[in-house]
């Protein structure tokens, strides 16, 4: 979705007005659907969703062409010995690998997304942070993994972050846009509940909970209080913002009960590819030996299905 | 013949106690009080149900406020009603002996009430303290049970101890923030009326305690059965069947105080505070 | 006012059925009595069916105690107590109270699973809730046996003797924990009639009770409709009755026992009311008004069946519990993701169907979940009414389902004024972010307990009860010890 009007900081909404978050009440509630028991046909459902959803991640120092192109080998053949399977939404690096992964993915649907703006830590000024977007998008990414300021955010510095996300999402052009909140350094549910309204207005595509690189990352908790603003502002716009979960997730169990979550706070609109997108690296072999275990009867080894 | 060197003395006219005020029953109804002799004692006010419901009225005004009034002040209060007490002992003995008292032991009953509103007096922000726990739930909570005041509590009387007896009921059901309407002694009530007065000039809020003379037979029913009560007490064991049969209209705390020798300090106890209180627990998540 | 942004909850991808097994559990066809240790058959030879009401199949016949059958239950009782039960020492009574905790614990889906079949109640909740805290309220009382003297300064507690025990059938073996527990600890032995609708798992529980080698006639169980609970409360030798139930037998139970020198505690009918306010974290209070009302199909003595939300919210708050009620799944009460379970009789639904028509005939708006419910057994669909006022009879009544009131206050003091307009005062919820606030309203209303920012919640050491007509006495914590002693000195 592109935006018309780059939103200023004038439209930033009061942040004090945010409705308050109770931690025992969302533990409460997100426990509530890990008793949900998700057998049978509705559990292979889910596990193709899960695998359609996946953006398969590598954000190392270490990564080179090899690393990324093995990667997205894998992102198309997910495990050929099952029929039938969805591919990975996109595959996740950063900007310098976006043209290796573009090239390795070639004709096949499935997107790059690349992490910019200084990832992780967002530490750098704004006209790098901007510059890199753009080189990635020039390169080919179809999506952007941005982070906020988080420093900026704690000293309550609202308008500038908003600025920030406006003004990486003008840079966007056509790419689709994730904001990294990076929960685990904002200390507080509450915190977690501004950014996500902060964000959404300022154009958002999607909000995502972390970069992976600090703990604690994706929790069912952190993720409820993101899909509930999401919600939120669905009800006051009538806009889409897309979710995703970062981190932590390295379960297909778990990873059916972020689902279980997204069904029964956001319903079923949500639940695509488009709007819904785990960010992780290993969920994927675990889904495929759930998989071939439903297939088979038989409990799987980690040694048949392949580690790129 | 009145000869210019006597006076006439002024003789007390004794009233009920209603909302802080001392009206005659609206009923215009009386009854003689006689003493051993057959002699009238005095012309007592005969109250009615209608007395009692405009007191359970008053007192049920009064029950907000009394029952938020910091527990230091009711305790303050009520050793202010031991104060006045003490000033007016001449006035309580020569009651108790109009009334057949011995003056020994009218003495000895005055000054063991004096000393019952000192020890309620003393309990007023400490019985919190016994009776309260924070209870250690399993779950991210915070959770404590405190007592709170029942609400209204009516109380009758004992018969045989004008004072000691008026004094030991009330005073545990005020210090715990709960107001009252009490049908004094039957056969010794001209203690009540005077402690009424007591109260009068005690700081204590109008219809906080509202008391009435009149008749046992007559208004036990109204006490267990009215619907603005939360708790009936009572001292008499022939009373408790039809007591607790009507106290079943709203589920009012039924609390008996029968076979108690009200002089002794056995008589005495912060359990009395407890009987007419209820335990409220209260919950709430730890978090951030 | 309807927001046009509407969630979609329908079709899409569905939780397939996951029903808890139940080959690992037996119900025998027939029941006696369980008295002086033993299974016998009732005086009178007459047998009641107990049945499934997610089914309407039979599940067991259990045996209908007559006032003989009483009187022999009173007397094994009475026997335990004058017998081993008052001369063995404190502790060791503890002892007891601790196998049946842990036999209960050992054996939990067992009894999770008898007491959905036979009440209704989702799985999840029996399996998580009233089995562990059943378990966890005998655990508790256990350690209290040879304790008592700290729970009451300056007194010497003394047992009662032989008490009896009628509870309902919406908790029927956490009631039946919440009765026994106390009353073992303390030095009593009991005389126990659980719900005629769910009589199982105290029948089970009399096994436990067995299995433990409790001497007998200590516990023993009976089962019967009211007129073997009024044989009980009427019965000379019963020293102490503790009724859990409606407000109305309450007070028959209240008038029985007027003159007697029996004991009482009843815990009886409730109408909460549950205040939200401006500030409150939204969503965790919807969750709130969900658990209030919802939990265990709203039967529920303390749900928050009133909502008093402030006007500024009101319609926030309704949009988002309306898309919340279309995530409730109803339907087995044995399948694991099932929220609202079956009602617990015909004659319940019937109840709860005359006050859904009622709400409407006053004017309310009524408006339910649109999921499927099964086509056999008694159910109930999440409902609310809004658009109603506190004259009418589905703010003032307890329903006993799971149907929601829904009113709007301004002020603080609205609130409180109509959250305290009612004659029950069990339980209470509010919710706000302040923290003056909620002492304000946590002190003002009048009830036994309040949840603040959270609602229904339980647990054996946080005492339980009404005030005004919701009840007399507490039950559970150090406070709930007073109702099975006598205190001397």
């Amino acid at each position: 979705m592109t935006l018309t009007v780059v939103p200023d900081s004038s439209l930033l909404p009061d942040l004090s007005k945010v409705s308050q978050v109770d931690e025992v009440g969302v533990n409460e509630r997100a426990a509530r659907f890990q008793t949900r028991s998700i057998k049978k046909e509705s559990k292979i459902e889910a596990l193709h969703m899960i695998l359609s959803m996946i953006d398969l991640t590598t954000l190392e120092g270490q990564d080179t062409s090899g690393k990324v192109s093995q990667l997205c080998q894998k992102a198309i053949h997910l495990h050929n010995t099952l029929p039938n399977l969805p591919h990975v939404a996109a595959v996740c690096v950063y900007p310098t690998m976006v043209g290796v992964a573009k090239k390795a993915l070639g004709d096949h649907k499935i997107n790059v997304a690349s992490v910019a703006t200084a990832f992780p830590s967002g530490m750098a000024p704004r006209h790098i942070k901007l510059e890199e977007t753009r080189l990635a998008v020039e390169e080919g990414a179809d999506e952007i993994d941005m982070v906020i300021s988080r420093g900026a955010f704690l000293q309550g510095e609202y308008g500038l972050v908003f600025d920030e996300i406006a003004a990486v999402k003008e840079a966007c052009g056509e790419a689709h846009l994730k904001v990294i909140l990076e929960t685990g350094e904002l200390g507080t549910l509450d915190r977690v509940r501004r950014a996500s309204v902060l964000a959404m207005h300022a154009g958002a595509d999607f909000i995502k909970t972390s970069t992976g690189k600090i703990q604690p990352a994706a929790t069912l908790p952190v993720t409820l209080v993101m899909l509930q603003a999401i919600r939120d502002y669905f009800y006051d716009t009538g806009r889409m913002v897309g979710m995703k979960p970062a981190g932590g997730i390295s379960t297909a169990k778990l990873a059916v009960h972020y689902l279980v979550m997204l069904r029964e706070t956001l319903g079923n609109a949500w639940m695509t590819p488009e709007w819904y997108r785990f960010g992780a690296s290993s969920l994927a072999n675990d889904v495929l030996m759930q998989l071939q275990k439903q297939a088979t009867g038989v409990y799987q080894s980690a040694d048949y299905f392949s580690k790129d | 013949m009145v000869t210019s060197s006597a006076r006439i003395p002024v003789e007390k006219t004794y009233k009920i106690y209603i909302d802080g005020k001392f009206p005659r029953t609206e009923s215009g109804r009386y009854f003689a009080l006689k003493d051993g002799a057959g002699a009238v004692v005095a012309n007592i006010c005969r109250g009615s149900r209608k007395d009692f419901r405009n007191s359970v009225v008053a007192a049920r005004k009064a029950f907000a406020g009394w029952s938020a009034t910091s527990a230091y002040l009711r305790g303050q209060i009520l050793y202010r009603i031991a104060e006045m007490l003490e000033g007016r002992q001449d006035q309580f003995v020569a009651e108790l002996v109009l009334q057949g008292r011995s003056k020994r032991s009218a003495q000895k009953e005055v000054l063991a009430s004096i000393d019952r509103l000192i020890y309620y007096a003393g309990w007023s922000d400490k019985y919190q303290q016994i009776f309260s726990a924070v209870n250690p739930v399993s779950s991210s909570h915070f959770n404590f049970s405190v007592l709170e005041a029942t609400g209204i509590v009516a109380i009758l009387a004992p018969d045989d101890d004008g004072l000691i007896g008026l004094v030991s009921n009330i005073a545990p059901a005020i210090v715990g923030g709960n107001t009252c309407v009490v049908l004094a002694s039957e056969t010794m009530p001209l203690c009540a009326v005077s402690f009424a007065e007591v109260l009068h000039a005690s700081d204590v809020p109008g219809g906080v305690v509202n008391i009435l003379t009149g008749f046992k037979d007559e208004l036990t029913d109204q006490f267990a059965s009215h619907m603005d009560v939360n708790a009936v007490v009572y001292a008499d064991h022939a009373s408790a069947g039809k007591i607790q049969t009507k106290a079943a209209d709203n589920l009012k705390r039924v609390v008996a105080r029968t076979d108690n020798k009200w002089t002794a300090e056995s008589a005495q106890s912060p359990y009395l505070i407890s009987d007419t209180q209820e335990v409220k627990t209260t919950w709430h998540p730890i978090g951030s | 006012m309807d927001n046009q942004n509407k969630l979609a909850f329908d079709g899409g991808w569905q939780y397939a059925p996951a029903p808890e097994s139940t080959d690992h559990i037996t119900i025998d066809g027939q029941y006696g009595l369980f008295i002086g240790g033993d299974f016998v058959a009732p005086e009178s030879g007459k047998y009641f069916e107990s049945i499934n009401p997610a089914t309407e199949e039979v599940l067991s016949s259990v045996a209908s105690a007559s006032s003989a059958d009483v009187d022999s239950a009173v007397k094994a009782a009475r026997k335990a107590y004058n017998g081993p039960w008052s001369k063995m020492k404190a502790a060791e009574r503890g002892k007891y109270i601790y196998r049946i905790a842990r036999i209960l614990q050992e054996r939990a889906r067992e009894f999770a699973t008898i007491e959905s079949l036979d009440g209704g109640k989702p799985i999840r909740e029996s399996r998580d809730i009233d089995i562990p805290l059943a378990a966890a309220h005998f655990f508790y009382y256990a350690g209290w046996a040879d304790k008592l003297e700290y729970a009451f300064p300056g007194k010497r507690p003394v047992s009662l003797g032989v008490a009896g025990q009628i509870i309902p059938w919406n908790f029927p073996l956490l009631m039946a924990a919440w009765k026994i527990a106390p009353a073992l600890a303390c030095g009593n032995t009991v005389v126990l009639k659980p719900a005629e609708t769910t009589p199982l798992t105290a029948l089970k529980l009399a096994e436990v009770v067995r299995d433990a080698g409790l001497p007998d006639g200590v516990v023993n169980i009976i089962t019967g409709a009211g007129e073997t609970g009024a044989a009980i409360v009427n019965h000379d030798d019963v020293d102490k009755v503790a009724f859990t139930g409606s407000t109305g037998v309450g007070r028959i139970i209240q008038r029985a026992l007027a003159g007697t020198n029996k004991k009482y505690t009843l815990e009886l009918g409730g109408k909460a009311a549950n205040v939200i306010f401006a500030d409150a974290a939204i969503d965790q209070a919807v969750e709130g008004i969900v658990n209030g009302i919802f939990f265990n199909q709203g039967h529920v003595c303390c749900a928050g069946s009133r909502l008093i939300v402030q006007e500024s919210v009101a319609d926030e708050v309704v949009q988002k519990l309306k898309d919340r009620m279309e995530t409730l799944i109803v339907g087995d009460p044995l399948d694991k993701n099932t929220d609202i379970g079956a009602i617990n009789s015909a004659s319940q639904l019937e109840t709860i169907e005359s006050y859904l028509r009622l709400g409407q005939e006053e004017g309310a708006e009524m408006h339910q979940s649109s999921r499927d419910i099964p086509t056999t057994g008694y159910w109930c669909r999440p409902t609310i009414f809004t658009g109603v006022s506190q004259s009418n009879r589905i703010v003032q009544e307890e329903i006993f389902g799971p149907v929601l009131a829904i009113q709007t206050f301004r002020t603080l003091d609205e609130g409180l004024s109509k959250a305290n307009n009612t004659p029950y005062g069990l339980s209470g919820g509010v919710w706000t972010d302040k923290g003056s606030k909620i002492f304000k309203m946590t002190q003002k209303i009048r009830a036994g307990v309040i949840w603040a920012n959270t609602f229904n919640k339980f647990d054996p050491t946080s005492p339980f009860g009404g005030y005004k007509e919701s009840g007399v006495g507490r039950e559970g914590g150090m406070h709930g010890l007073g109702a099975y002693l006598r205190l001397e000195g």
